[in-house]
């Protein structure tokens, strides 16, 4: 074995050699090309190139059909600014939806990784059965919901008498809001808690047993000695249920199309609508490309922040 | 852990199998209701079924023609995903290896591409996917889904790469395997876990996707499962006794999926988000 190893590295030992001279550095960009170019190919013709025409078009006032796109300059940009109530009240509905899913899923997956951090008989289980709902979709999980919020409240309602299953739900603002927060709590929540387990895991457990020793009690150990400790976990779902709650599209679509009265109209779901029913394009992409600069200014700063937070622990 | 079980466990037990049957009742609904007739569901949904009746769901599956949303939802994420696999591990494996400013500014791109919603680039996408000819059709939405999960792979094979030693490679190289030898024959084997959690984490994504698909593939019979049921939506509304049939053929495939392969599932959704 190590014989037959010894000969043919003297043998490719003069290629190698000649090939030196022959352009070595040709080849390595070829071969760089052909590893790297197909998926720099699709990636540019797929998302770069529609991204940098969508900046263009949110200057002009391009309707989808007509093939003249007329340039405006800023005035879509001004018309959001301006005199454009509806995007406006989507833009404060997506806000507040994402403080409240993302605590709410956060506390909901954390307290759960907890409780199966213990060791119970049937955490494996229970670990499947809180994770399911993430592999459905939303578009889904929102005609589940619906079905749930209508009929399925009603006659829970109708049994118990508990007038948390009688509210209309879905038919008032106020109660369709709290209800696509219920239904993202749901899918999310098992995501969230399959991370923080993860993270859990790696907890020294000696320093635990310390902690005890030392009279700390549960709430104490987890504030003090848990939380910091798995901070980049929670670095992650942060960044994780912010941008899922910020983008949410599919099951606000399916669970109450936005109603009632544009109550709980999304900004993805305004930006489709501005395109593609109002055939507004360009103020469409205009939309578009101020949502991408507060995804992307969010998620920066939450990450800058809770990365700072993990170096001062 | 090496803790006893002790009563307080108990109790612990005790709330999350009640947390957990909270979690199910979504289910328990959905299937109940689902071999319900419609005045059986008016009457009272929570209740169990008097007749269980499967006509609701062979009606269903002619509406959806679920068949072949079926096999159009399993043909775009299969070939998606292998397409994702190659291009992603490859490039992922060379800008690891070679390193350098270059190598370096291109990870940064993909990887920042992560934050651009959607939306953003769907509205040009059609007009540039109308020119490219790539617009309602399988392999269109097919190359569609390259472009937009090449950043994640690429991200996941990327972390995955630096951990795997330079070694065996050189052994190989200097025996005379090219490039692409070296490659698949020693370096992809090598992959495997971070290869695991790539497919299931696209799989999740392709599968349930509702928005590319509704915006690519116009014709009915290119559809999808979630453009099946929302169209069948869209057209029975509140006809309950079909829709929450429709949903349970929707929602089993994955189920089933996710059930026969949880462990890898929660494992890899686990090391993927945490790299």
């Amino acid at each position: 074995m190590n014989k037959t190893l010894e000969t043919g590295k003297l043998k490719t030992d003069t290629k190698v050699k000649k090939e030196v001279k022959n352009n070595t550095k040709m080849r390595k960009v070829l071969s760089y090309a052909a590893f790297v170019g197909p998926a720099l190919l699709f990636f540019i013709v797929i998302q770069i190139i529609p991204f940098l025409m969508g900046v263009y078009y949110s200057f002009t006032s391009w309707n989808g059909v007509s093939s003249a796109i007329e340039w405006v300059g800023l005035e879509n940009y001004k018309k959001i600014f301006t005199n454009d109530q509806k995007f406006y009240d989507s833009f404060l509905f997506t806000v507040k939806f994402m403080f409240a899913a993302v605590i709410i899923s956060n506390v909901i997956g954390f307290s759960l990784a907890l409780l199966l951090n213990a060791s119970l008989k049937t955490k494996n289980i229970l670990r499947t059965v809180f994770f399911i709902p993430n592999v459905i979709g939303g578009l889904l999980l929102g005609f589940i919901w619906q079905f749930i919020f209508v009929k399925g409240f009603s006659s829970i309602g109708n049994m118990t008498n508990i007038s948390f299953f009688q509210q209309p739900w879905l038919g008032d603002a106020d109660t369709a809001f709290w209800g696509i927060v219920i239904v993202f709590a749901w899918q999310i929540s098992g995501y969230m808690m399959v991370i923080y387990i993860a993270a859990l895991q790696g907890v020294d457990n000696n320093l635990l047993e310390a902690a005890k020793i030392d009279g700390a009690n549960a709430f104490t150990t987890i504030t003090k000695i848990i939380i910091p400790l798995i901070l980049p976990a929670f670095t992650i779902c942060l960044f994780l249920t912010i941008s899922m709650a910020f983008k949410i599209f599919d099951l606000n679509l399916s669970l109450t199309g936005g109603g009632p009265f544009n109550s709980t109209q999304s900004v993805a779901i305004n930006i489709y609508q501005e395109a593609f029913t109002n055939n507004n394009y360009g103020l469409g992409t205009a939309k578009a490309i101020l949502f991408f600069l507060v995804v992307a200014i969010v998620t920066t700063i939450q990450v800058m922040f809770t990365k700072k937070k993990e170096v001062e622990a | 852990m090496n803790s006893r079980y002790t009563s307080k466990t108990f109790i612990l037990e005790v709330i999350g199998i009640l947390l957990g049957l909270v979690f199910l009742i979504p289910f328990y609904f959905v299937i109940v209701n689902s071999v319900k007739s419609f005045p059986e569901i008016l009457v009272d949904a929570a209740a169990l079924p008097n007749e269980i009746l499967f006509s609701n769901f062979t009606k269903v599956w002619q509406i959806l023609d679920f068949s072949s949303a079926f096999f159009n939802s399993l043909i775009i994420t299969f070939f998606s995903i292998i397409g994702l696999i190659v291009i992603s591990s490859m490039a992922a494996w060379k800008m690891v290896r070679t390193p350098g400013k270059f190598s370096k500014i291109l990870f940064i791109w993909f990887v920042s591409a992560m934050v651009i919603p959607f939306q953003t680039v769907m509205i040009p996408l059609i007009k540039f996917g109308g020119i490219l000819g790539i617009m309602n059709s399988i392999p269109g939405i097919i190359i569609m889904y390259f472009g937009f999960g090449v950043p994640l792979s690429l991200f996941l094979y990327h972390g995955f790469v630096k951990t795997v030693p330079k070694e065996i490679e050189e052994a190989a190289r200097i025996d005379g395997c090219s490039q692409f030898g070296v490659f698949w024959r020693i370096v992809f084997p090598l992959l495997k876990p971070i290869t695991v959690t790539v497919i299931i984490l696209n799989t999740l994504w392709i599968w349930n996707d509702y928005l590319l698909p509704v915006l690519v593939l116009q014709d009915a019979s290119l559809r999808t499962i979630p453009l099946a049921t929302s169209s069948f939506f869209a057209q029975y509304t509140k006809q309950w006794d079909m829709g929450l049939a429709a949903l349970v053929l929707g929602i089993t495939p994955v189920i089933i999926f996710f059930l026969f392969l949880q462990k890898h599932i929660i494992k890899g959704i686990a090391s993927g988000s945490i790299k």
